[in-house]
């Protein structure tokens, strides 16, 4: 897709018919009311994005700056919040912290299993329909019914996976109250419930691969491991980079599933950005220092994506 | 362009009985049915182990609560009982309507806006279009949470806060996803279409009505679908916004609620099972697109 469609041929400037001296009568009668229809039809949604989006994002820039409680009048207070979330706010830290232990766990451990159910389920036959579906509606599924779901499972006393590994006369921990465990089960359900849409996504690119490439590879004896990493993971590299960033992106972001589970627990183990963010701005009414948090996340994700973007020439392989 | 061609016919070909490049001579016909036994099993147990939660949750719902206290771990119930949803039926109907209003009013306005702003930035040219539509773009990148902290005091500052104006007006307003891809839709379709209807007399609003909206469905489709899910499964919003647990929507009550309102587990799975299903027949129904609407976003970055 292109921003830039082709230019229009028409001059930028916008005189209205009457009273200027025609000079190159190019102009097809009615256009001024033609933009106005064209103004029309994009007018909600601009007026939208101005009062829901723009807006906003400047009252949050402006609000980072100040000590906001969302009552009182504010004071401007300068990088203190930025400051104070980078240097001083232990808390902060430990949720850094684990959204980056999360991320390290749940972006590798999606996009290998994405990428291996995308290879099992892209042949193109009817009946994989159905096993599409099978890993697919985890994604659609609501996120605090399934956390409901695996709270039980987890549990400590009569949980299914505590109760199974009695079976076996293994004690298992109370997964979601013990330390490392928490945060490990957190990501387990994270990967198992997002597997879904980058599945999908790298299927499509699989399916793209022309069938061709597998035969001539086939006719030179290359065996099935063989073409798998000489043609599929090469050409597939666009579909894993952009499944990558939208990882990405959607880590940093995770909430129903420890605000269900967790509620960030044990301790702060399970405490991850968006939930120490919802709690700063909605639970302390700290909404200048949570304006601070907002706009950092936003800037790190941005400054990520954009090193993603660099590094994608390393090993993004555009045919 | 050659190789093009060909391989849409393989493709054809393939989506019947042959695998795609698998012409095989005859003897190893009987090998290959082995072979694929064994993948279908092996998918099978695969996804049967991926569902095992929820499977676990419907085998669960229709336990009795000293059946899921005794046998926790089996999926299908010895005794099956409704019991659990009866227990469900009694708490939750006042939340399913609000998720289901909410999630009517997102999708129908939402269709509107997003239609409307695709077609005007696909096929009708005006001064500034192009930039207008970076704002669009660049605004689709701005994480949900930078806007949602001054959003919560705007709408304190409107009376918002405790109704459900929040949960769909800037839903509605902003469909910036949505817009993208009727953009994309539109622009697929040849311009003669659209040319003979004004020839014909009708005005730029009636062509986009009955000409190019009619042929625009399954983009409409896709755009429905993800709307529904991402209002039926929004949590964050109801939280932020809503106070009384009369306004609450599905989720948040099933989150807020469960030691209060659950005295069992089967009661809690049974509405786990309620708050799911609505989303499950939907895509059953609209599978297809919504798979096509995944790849299509996917794709396009």
């Amino acid at each position: 897709m292109s921003v830039n469609t082709p230019t229009q041929n028409m001059p930028a400037r916008n005189t209205p018919t009457q009273g200027t001296p025609p000079r190159k009568v190019r102009r097809a009668p009615g256009r001024k009311r033609r933009n106005l229809v064209g103004y029309a039809f994009v007018a909600p949604l601009m007026l939208g994005i101005g009062v829901f989006h723009l807006y906003p994002m400047a009252v949050t820039t402006y609000s980072s700056f100040t000590d906001w409680d969302g009552f009182n009048s504010r004071h401007f207070v300068g990088f203190a919040n930025y400051s104070k979330l980078i240097l001083h706010d232990t808390l902060f830290h430990t949720v850094v912290t684990n959204t980056l232990l999360f991320m390290l766990g749940a972006i590798p451990l999606t996009m290998i299993l994405a990428l291996c159910l995308a290879t099992l389920v892209s042949p193109q036959r009817r009946i994989m329909t159905v096993f599409r579906l099978a890993f697919f509606v985890p994604y659609v599924a609501n996120v605090v019914a399934v956390s409901v779901v695996w709270f039980r499972l987890y549990s400590g006393q009569d949980g299914v996976f505590d109760t199974l590994l009695a079976h076996l006369g293994i004690d298992g921990p109370d997964w979601l109250v013990t330390s490392p465990w928490a945060l490990i089960a957190v990501i387990f359900v994270s990967v198992w419930q997002g597997v879904g849409y980058p599945m999908i996504v790298l299927m499509a690119g699989i399916q793209a691969i022309p069938a061709e490439l597998y035969e001539a590879a086939s006719l030179d004896g290359a065996s099935r491991a063989r073409r798998f990493f000489s043609i599929t993971l090469p050409l597939l590299t666009p579909s894993l980079f952009f499944v990558s960033i939208s990882q990405f992106v959607a880590s940093f972001q995770v909430f129903g599933i420890v605000y269900v589970m967790t509620k960030g627990g044990p301790g702060n183990d399970t405490n991850t950005y968006m939930l120490q963010l919802f709690n700063t701005s909605f639970a302390d009414g700290e909404l200048g220092y949570a304006s601070a948090m907002a706009w950092l996340l936003f800037l790190v994700i941005a400054a990520l994506t954009v090193i993603q973007w660099r590094l994608q020439r390393r090993w993004v392989f555009y045919g | 362009m050659e190789t093009a061609t060909k391989v849409g016919v393989l493709r054809v070909s393939a989506t019947g009985t042959t695998e795609s490049g698998g012409r095989t001579v005859a003897g190893a016909l009987q090998n290959q049915k082995v072979l694929r036994g064994i993948y279908y099993a092996f998918l099978t147990v695969l996804g049967l182990g991926f569902l095992f939660p929820l499977l676990w949750m419907i085998g669960t719902s229709l336990k009795s609560g000293p059946e899921s206290l005794s046998d926790a771990t089996s999926v299908i119930p010895r005794h099956p009982t409704l019991e659990g949803y009866r227990q469900a039926i009694d708490v939750l109907p006042r939340y399913f309507w609000n998720s289901v209003k909410l999630a009517f009013l997102n999708v129908v306005g939402l269709l509107v806006v997003a239609s409307l702003a695709g077609y005007g930035f696909a096929r009708i040219k005006f001064p500034g279009r192009d930039v207008l539509f970076l704002v669009v773009l660049g605004s689709a990148l701005i994480p949900g949470i930078v806007y949602l902290i001054p959003q919560y005091v705007v709408f304190r500052d409107f009376g918002w806060v405790d109704t459900h104006y929040p949960l769909w007006v800037p839903r509605v307003m902003t469909p910036v996803f949505g817009t993208f891809l009727m953009r994309q839709f539109f622009l697929g379709i040849p311009k003669e279409i659209e040319e003979a209807a004004r020839i014909d007399g009708a005005s730029v609003f009636t062509t986009f009505r009955r000409v190019m909206l009619p042929l625009a469905k399954p983009a409409l489709a896709t755009v429905a679908l993800f709307t529904f899910v991402d209002s039926w499964n929004d949590l964050l919003g109801p939280l932020v916004f809503l106070n009384s647990p009369d306004l609450q929507t599905l989720p948040v009550a099933l989150a807020l609620f469960q030691g209060e309102f659950f005295t069992n587990t089967p009661g809690l799975m049974a509405a786990a099972t309620l708050t799911i299903i609505p989303i499950f027949v939907v895509f059953l129904l609209a599978q297809r697109y919504f798979v096509q609407g995944v790849v299509m976003s996917g794709m396009k970055g």
